[in-house]
């Protein structure tokens, strides 16, 4: 019995393939090549907001979505970029046994207008399996761009199935494009459709002989209806003769990081303070509120002073540098940048053992850990894919980015001239290297120990270069920022805060419950040149990082200095107050961006590697070298202090 | 000759892939099929990878994996 899907169909697999659907509703199955613009296609039908990005691995668990075309409604499966139906790393696995045991009515294959041929091999293989493709070629404003002409109607009459020409940013043919998924899904009603399985079962010298037949196939209709410009076709190959060459690629790759974040944290600036100014004079309001209301003291602080206090903070100073940050990112990531630093990086994640496409799994970190352990699907080698879930901690997310701008800020730049302006970037564009420097030691530490093994095999696709929508990134992901903060900031640092003020608030004996913990970790505190509140507050922060700093705050407030934080200057009064020096800034940078993962993250760890050996593994690993780290600059700091 | 020793900018046709299991799909994925033609377009850092195009896609392979592609 071979690939059948009596043999591979499992009860529990029922609600991944078996789309529920209700009368008169059919399912489509979107289908290609990785970076051909499924999610975009996905997003422009369904209206959601599915994140795209210029990579190819940026998909790597099917969504879905809903949308009314002329009374009928369509289920939309956008499944993981394929290159074949023949291999099968894991997240093309997902693609193809939805193709052959799913319950599609159409199954649309979306093809990147300037790489046709290629393309259609995958066309050629779904259309062995199903009669119900559709062929939708796709960024074919990008191929005008280039002078690329496709004959439409010829290929419809040569392949015999329905093809239509799509911009799908811009919304062009996408009528069209649903026109050919009604007709299909329509026509399937009156015959079973029966899936040609048998054709992926093949041995391997058969499988080479298909593809060899295929893309004779796809060369020769790509001749007969695809007519190009082989001049305009250097363009991406002049940029990456200096974007990727030996000589400028990391230089220009630091530069670019640096850039983005000196104007993160000078566009941050103004913001930051505007939005402080205002959450916190609506903090005295709130308070004066509930006095004339005559809510009891006690209900009164803990909701103004604990939950609020702790939600302004997290939103005055993350939600500015993060409105700017991801535009900024995403602009790079739809113009096709990161696999370029994936290409520039390889050779050390090769020498450190690890897989080069971690780079990408990486970059994701920076937005969410959690989203970055998700993201190692695109690693098909399974001890390369532990080793980037075990790393990917090692980079500074969203929650732990503002600590870094804020801290630098407060001790590195306070006089307000313009060099100062650089040091925070500075600061962070190091931090990112620290990280990246501790993720390649773990990765070559790991790969020389206990998950020994050769760098697995390696194929990067470096797509074209395409030009970003810049007001729908700059909208989009400043729209996604800040429904992520402010929601963040409700569910997380307004509860933490009543829970922090609580602590601060109960008395055993002489003192509160928070400065009994953080007199028990002041010891372990001090050694590694923090104190017993930071480290508290870096427990406290397990749930999310974002809360560290509020936390921090409130402890140290509530101990008698209350000081109300309107400023980065204030706030370096508050922290210096209480013994911070320069060490302690760095420490706390270093601790923070080395530390254990967020709970979310390791939950995240816990299910994709589905063992709580390498769980556990990922805790301990990160916060070992946060603890030694800090313990050598503690001690370095001592020594050149004297 | 295999692919890893073409110099840069030569255009060259497969003849073989003999390369095995996963590397060898994902090859014939990429279209490196028997008679396909491949442009060799540039280095990367330290001479580890180097990118090629291969059906119109520009694609970068280690030494290692692009010594399993012969041509002529």
């Amino acid at each position: 019995m071979g690939l059948t899907a009596q043999s591979v169909r499992l009860e529990s697999l029922k609600d991944i393939y078996e789309i529920e659907k209700g009368h008169g509703q059919h399912v489509v199955a979107l289908v290609g090549n990785p970076n051909t613009g499924k999610s975009t296609v996905f997003n422009y039908l369904t209206g959601l907001k599915q994140h795209t990005g210029n990579w190819p691995g940026k998909t790597v668990t099917s969504a879905r979505g809903e949308y009314k075309y002329k009374g009928r409604e369509y289920i939309l499966v956008d499944l993981p970029g394929s290159y074949s139906l023949f291999t099968a790393s894991k997240d093309e696995e997902v693609t193809r046994d939805f193709l052959c045991y799913g319950n599609y009515d159409a199954v649309v294959v979306v093809a990147d207008a300037t790489c046709l041929e290629r393309n259609l091999n995958l066309l050629l293989q779904v259309s062995r399996l199903t009669k119900k493709a559709i062929l939708c070629i796709n960024l074919i404003d990008e191929a005008k761009k280039r002078n690329i002409t496709i004959d439409r109607q010829g290929l419809e009459n040569e392949l015999k199935i329905p093809v239509v020409l799509t911009a799908a940013r811009s919304g062009l043919g996408m009528d069209e494009l649903k026109k050919a998924i009604e007709s299909v899904s329509l026509k399937q009603g009156e015959s079973e459709d029966l899936k040609n399985l048998s054709y992926l079962e093949c041995g391997p010298e058969i499988r080479e002989k298909i593809t060899e037949q295929n893309y004779i196939y796809a060369n020769e209709l790509k001749k007969k209806y695809v007519k190009e410009d082989a001049g305009k076709l250097n363009r991406d190959k002049k940029i990456d003769d200096i974007i990727t060459s030996q000589k400028y690629g990391i230089p220009i790759m630091l530069a670019l990081l640096g850039l983005i974040f000196w104007l993160t944290v000078q566009g941050a600036n103004l913001p930051s303070r505007v939005l402080g100014n205002f959450l916190f004079g609506l903090q005295y309001k709130l308070d004066a509120l509930f006095k004339a209301m005559g809510v009891n003291d006690f209900i009164r602080s803990l909701l103004v002073d604990g939950a609020y206090r702790s939600l302004a903070w997290v939103v005055s100073v993350m939600l500015p540098p993060m409105a700017i940050f991801f535009p900024l990112f995403t602009l790079f990531e739809d113009l096709g940048y990161l696999p370029r630093v994936a290409f520039n990086l390889d050779h050390l994640f090769k020498k450190a053992g690890a897989h080069g496409k971690m780079c990408l799994t990486m970059c994701m970190g920076f937005g969410c850990n959690a989203a970055g352990v998700i993201g190692c699907r695109i690693i098909d080698s399974p001890r390369e894919r532990l080793i980037a879930v075990i790393t990917n901690n090692l980079v500074p997310c969203n929650g732990r980015f503002p600590l870094i701008i804020v801290l630098s800020a407060a001790f590195f730049a306070y006089t307000g001239t313009f060099i100062d302006s650089i040091i925070p970037a500075l600061f962070i564009t190091l931090m990112v290297i620290i990280g990246v420097f501790a993720t390649l030691s773990v990765s070559y530490l790991l790969s020389g120990t206990i998950l020994k093994g050769i760098p697995s095999t390696f194929t990067l696709e470096l797509p074209p270069y395409r030009a970003p929508q810049l007001g729908r990134i700059i909208y989009s992901s400043i729209i996604d920022r800040t429904v992520f903060v402010l929601s963040r900031a409700a569910v997380v640092a307004a509860p933490a805060g009543a829970i922090t003020w609580l602590l601060a608030n109960i008395y055993v004996g002489d003192f509160s419950i928070l400065i009994h913990a953080a007199n028990l970790l002041e010891p372990l505190g001090r050694i590694i040149g923090l104190d017993g509140f930071i480290l508290m507050a870096f427990i406290a922060g397990f749930p999310a990082n974002e809360t560290v700093i509020p936390v921090l705050l409130m402890a140290y407030m509530t101990t008698g200095r209350l000081t109300d934080f309107e400023s980065i200057d204030s706030l370096r009064q508050i922290l210096v107050s209480n013994g911070w020096t320069r060490l302690t800034a760095i420490n706390a940078m270093l601790f923070s961006l080395l530390h254990w993962p967020c709970s979310t993250s390791l939950w995240t760890i816990k299910k994709e590697t589905g063992s709580l050996k390498w769980t556990l593994a990922a805790f301990i690993i990160p916060t070992g070298i946060a603890f030694l780290v800090c313990f050598i600059t503690a001690g370095l700091y001592r020594l050149v202090s004297g | 000759m295999k692919l890893a020793d073409v110099g840069v900018g030569k255009k060259v046709k497969v003849q073989k892939n003999s390369a095995h299991d996963y590397l060898k799909e994902r090859f014939l994925a990429l279209g490196l099929t028997r008679g396909a033609e491949v442009e060799v377009l540039r280095k990367g850092p330290k001479n580890n990878l180097t990118v090629y195009r291969i059906r119109g896609a520009m694609i970068a392979l280690r030494n290692e994996e692009s010594s399993f592609i012969e041509v002529t």
